[in-house]
């Protein structure tokens, strides 16, 4: 009990709302969050519509604006050409695309990874714990990004190994926290009756467990996207990740960085797409944590 | 409502008028506290009684300047006659923690955990009394002594963490007490800890109010403790003062049919037999929707049509008692 | 404290061993090799340049062979630059990186714990809301498009400060300043947000009760509670300013090892690349180390045994 919620004594609901009912409601009245989200869906739609209505193919070349100095944006050309005279806002939209995949695939599959991990590790307990934790304490420890690039470099640069090497990095938070609630839920009595009544572990963990730990769960997925989306884009920045003819908006970044001086909107229409992205994510991530965990206003 | 006041022989030392308490929440105002007046008179206890949420605490709170940032507290508080509420915090800095202190539920987390003790204690001397560390720690020892903490001088050098719940609470009230307070408020002091302990603070606490001549708020819901520590009783509900009185005039003959559930509901042993422990039905009520007329209605045995359209007034019935009902225009006694 | 400390540099033994195994092998699973991207080499003189460096040996004894130079402090020769080994390549690089990256980092606290305690102090008011705006837009916007940003308008358009090149003060700022950048962001939100957090605890409400002025009740009583998240954030935030000195480098041309380690990388330069990994990996679990050991410093709660 802290001074804080002292502040609204007996404030008791009226009536009885689910805290999923309550979450939503909060989350709608969060102006930020609401406007964020609007802008990501707006944003996703143009990705995805964007190149079907756009009268540029993504691998066509202009010569006549092959060269730099006649790249800029025009009225054929919104957002310019890039170095090989190709469209750039059709490259934007498909980079988009392709960074938005990458970041929800690679959450879900950090999401599988580390949910079934951590509640194994949870309630099974004891040694089997203490193993599979101090696993993923190992793997804390260990300078990831370097292992990311490793096996970018060593094994190819395919898109399905972006997915493993992202998911493979993010799921040890995902982990941790589902052990800790996993561990707090197995003491409750539904779980001991459950036992009682002879479900079988796998059975409980999937009904039981997991239905419960899915608030911070799903805080967590939201707040990772941004992150794998992040690191997706470093890769490619690198220029490790997505190749040719694929694009991602690091691919693009990294192409623009090359050419600033002489044709910065190389750079920044990919940085914008990108960084709006990112912001609407976190500004989306945050009110679901917000009204899924009320604790400071 | 001064007027209540049938022992106006000394100036009170705090003296509040019409208090009203409100917090801006997201779901709307939340009425805490409404319209209460009291005074304290020097060296007197006084029991403040009332469920969760009866506004208790907040009444205190708001004298205390203490109420979160949502809170805003209007009214008159008076302290040895000067306003105390609404005043710049440098001002009231002077008086809290000299003049007057506040104790709290839980001394599990009212320490700080990361400061020894004695720098806690220390802190509050050289502040208010201008001393040194030397002689500050010299009356920290001595203080811990009077709340009968054993090895005061070694153990002022621990952390909180390495005392007990209840050594915790000894800390803070010895804490409380540094600078000899006219009045040290404790709100809920026993609540969160064991029986046992419970116990030995009440025991502690009696002694110092004899030795100090302080006077003490005690908030509660715990009609046991204020039967055994106070000279006077306030019962609260609904963020109001729905009776006052003498603890024994209040115990044996409540008017307030809150007050007499809050008797009825309270174990004793002087009454024998299988006879189950009664409890008052229904759920406190919501401050952010009190109902117009009195917050008891849903819960009180004796409603009738005007409880629902007006607030009952709190009006003095006898020197020194007061209720907010109109029942005894039906009966003299609930 | 002390028996803690070597324990836990015990335990990093074995951490370290995964990490050197993990990262030797799976180079050495690779298709490819460190003399494929050059002009075809003649068989015999392959065989030879093999076996020079032991490459002919089973995997096993390579291994064996490259952890008992590394206890002695030798990485080896660098493959691609034949005319140094690991060593002199890392004691070139590893001062540059240091530079940086240690000023990032300390940019990050001191500009971080201030700007975030103000606005944890003044929640809700103007000042506020423009440190979280600033510090989301840090969090928000990766150092590879803010450097190139900074560069284009402090380098290209305004021709205040160069853009690339080492060695002066000048040439220093603007990759610095990218790098602290998401770092001070993170700082901020974790300081503001600790410090909220600690207002609103019971001791602060009692230190207010006890009368202290506000500046004692908040220097004394909030202040390090307030700032234990961001000491163990100093771990982490390491880790990331590494990860981000490879961009870094990169972009600006600094002749740091986060640049060596993704030309080499590219090259398989087999050698660099696991000293790169080594060197970082040990850097990593000493700094956790000292974190804890800070930690334990500042929290009374914490024992050691």
């Amino acid at each position: 009990m802290t001074a804080d919620s002292l502040s609204a004594p007996a404030a008791a609901p009226v009536r009885g709302r689910s805290l999923w009912d309550d979450a939503l409601r909060r989350l709608l009245r969060n102006r930020a969050a609401v406007t964020a989200a609007v802008t990501l869906l707006m944003l996703a739609a143009v990705c995805l519509i964007g190149p079907l209505l756009s009268p540029h193919a993504i691998d066509q070349v202009y010569w006549d604006r092959l060269s730099l100095d006649a790249a800029a944006p025009s009225w054929d050309h919104w957002f310019g050409n890039d170095a090989n005279g190709r469209d750039l806002m059709v490259r934007v939209f498909y980079g988009g695309q392709i960074s938005l995949m990458v970041g929800l695939t690679a959450t879900f599959v950090a999401l599988i990874i580390g949910v079934t991990w951590g509640a194994t590790a949870g309630f099974m307990g004891g040694q089997v714990d203490n193993i599979m934790m101090r696993i993923v304490d190992v793997m804390y420890s260990l300078p990831f990004m370097f292992f990311v690039i490793l096996l970018m470099v060593f094994f190819g640069r395919n898109i399905f190994l972006i997915f493993v090497a992202i998911g493979a990095v993010e799921w040890l938070d995902m982990a941790r926290i589902v052990r800790g609630q996993t561990l707090s839920l197995k003491r409750r009595e539904f779980i001991e009756a459950a036992r009682a009544a002879g479900v079988g572990t796998a059975t409980i963990i999937r009904r039981h467990i997991l239905p419960n730990t899915l608030g911070p769960v799903v805080v967590y997925t939201t707040l990772a996207v941004p992150k794998v989306i992040l690191l997706e884009s470093f890769i490619s920045f690198l220029g490790l990740g997505v190749q040719e003819p694929l694009t991602s908006w690091g691919v693009l970044i990294s192409e623009g960085a090359k050419e600033m001086e002489t044709a910065p909107w190389m750079l920044i229409w990919p940085a914008i797409f990108l960084a709006i992205s990112l912001f609407c994510l976190n500004f989306v991530g945050d009110g679901v944590r917000d009204a899924l965990d009320p604790r400071d206003r | 409502m001064t007027s209540l006041d049938s022992v106006p022989e000394t100036a009170p030392l705090l003296a509040v008028d019409r208090l009203n308490t409100r917090f801006d929440t997201p779901e709307g105002e939340v009425a805490a506290v409404n319209d209460v007046s009291f005074t304290i008179q020097p060296g007197e206890t006084i029991g403040i009684v009332g469920e969760s949420g009866s506004g208790k605490s907040q009444v205190f709170l708001s004298i205390m300047g203490l109420l979160a940032i949502n809170g805003r507290a209007t009214g008159s508080v008076r302290f040895r006659g000067e306003e105390v509420l609404g005043i710049p915090r440098q001002r009231l800095n002077r008086i809290r923690g000299r003049h007057m202190s506040m104790i709290f539920q839980d001394p599990m987390t009212s320490l700080n955990p990361y400061l020894k003790v004695s720098q806690q204690l220390n802190e509050v001397l050289m502040q208010h009394m201008g001393l040194g560390q030397r002689e500050a720690t010299k009356r920290s020892i001595a203080m811990l002594d009077l709340v009968r903490i054993p090895e005061a001088s070694r153990r002022i050098d621990m952390y909180p963490h390495e005392f007990s719940g209840g050594m915790r609470q000894r800390v803070m009230i010895a804490m409380a007490l540094l600078c000899q307070p006219g009045l040290l408020i404790a709100d809920e002091p026993t609540t969160a800890l064991d029986v046992t302990v419970q116990a030995q603070i009440l025991d502690v606490m009696e002694d110092l109010r004899c030795e100090l001549q302080t006077a003490i708020v005690l908030i509660t819901h715990d009609m046991g403790v204020i039967a055994r520590l106070s000279d006077r009783v306030m019962v609260m509900y609904g963020g109001r003062v729905v009776e006052t009185g003498p603890v024994q005039a209040l115990f044996d003959h409540p008017q307030h049919p809150y007050t007499a559930g809050l008797l009825r509901a309270m174990p004793r042993v002087d009454r024998h037999g299988t006879s189950e422990l009664y409890v008052i039905p229904g759920q406190p009520p919501n401050l952010q929707y009190l109902p117009a007329g009195c917050a008891y209605q849903d819960r009180c045995p004796h409603v009738h049509d005007r409880c629902l359209g007006d607030v009952p007034p709190l009006i003095a019935t006898a020197p020194g008692r007061a209720k907010a009902c109109f029942l005894d225009q039906i009966h003299s006694d609930a | 404290m002390l028996s803690y400390a070597v324990r836990r540099l015990l335990t990093a033994i074995p951490t370290l061993f995964v990490i050197i195994a993990v990262a030797f092998f799976m180079m050495r699973a690779a298709p490819g090799g460190p003399f494929d991207g050059e002009r075809q080499l003649p068989e015999a003189i392959e065989r030879n340049l093999r076996a020079h460096y032991h490459l002919d040996e089973p995997l096993v004894m390579q291994f064996g062979r490259y952890l008992g130079n590394i206890l002695q402090g030798d990485f080896g020769p660098s493959f691609k630059y034949r005319d140094f080994t690991v060593n002199e390549l890392l004691e070139a690089g590893f001062p540059v990186s240091l530079q940086i990256g240690g000023t990032a980092i300390l940019l990050a606290v001191l500009i971080g714990t201030t700007a975030g305690a103000i606005a944890a102090l003044r929640q809700n008011s103007a000042i506020d809301y423009s440190v979280m705006a600033v510090a989301m837009t840090g969090i928000t916007i990766p150092n590879f498009v803010v450097a190139p940003f900074l560069t284009l308008v402090l380098g290209v358009y305004l021709s205040v400060l160069p853009v690339g090149g080492w060695g002066s003060l000048q040439q220093a700022i603007l990759p610095t300043v990218a790098l602290a950048l998401p770092q001070i962001a993170y700082v901020s939100r974790l300081t503001r947000a600790s410090m909220i957090e600690v207002l609103h605890t019971n001791y602060i409400r009692t230190a207010r009760a006890k009368g202290l002025p506000e500046h004692v009740t908040i220097t004394r009583h909030a202040l390090k509670a307030a700032l234990l998240p961001v000491v163990s954030y100093l771990g982490p935030a390491t880790a990331a300013v590494i990860t981000g000195s490879v961009v870094i480098e990169t972009i600006f041309g600094i002749p740091g090892i986060g640049r060596y380690f993704v030309q080499a990388a590219l090259n398989r330069d087999y050698t660099l690349v696991m000293g790169v990994v080594v060197l970082y990996a040990s850097l990593i679990i000493l700094l956790n180390l000292c974190v804890d050991l800070i930690y334990g410093y500042l929290d009374p709660k914490v024992r050691y045994d």
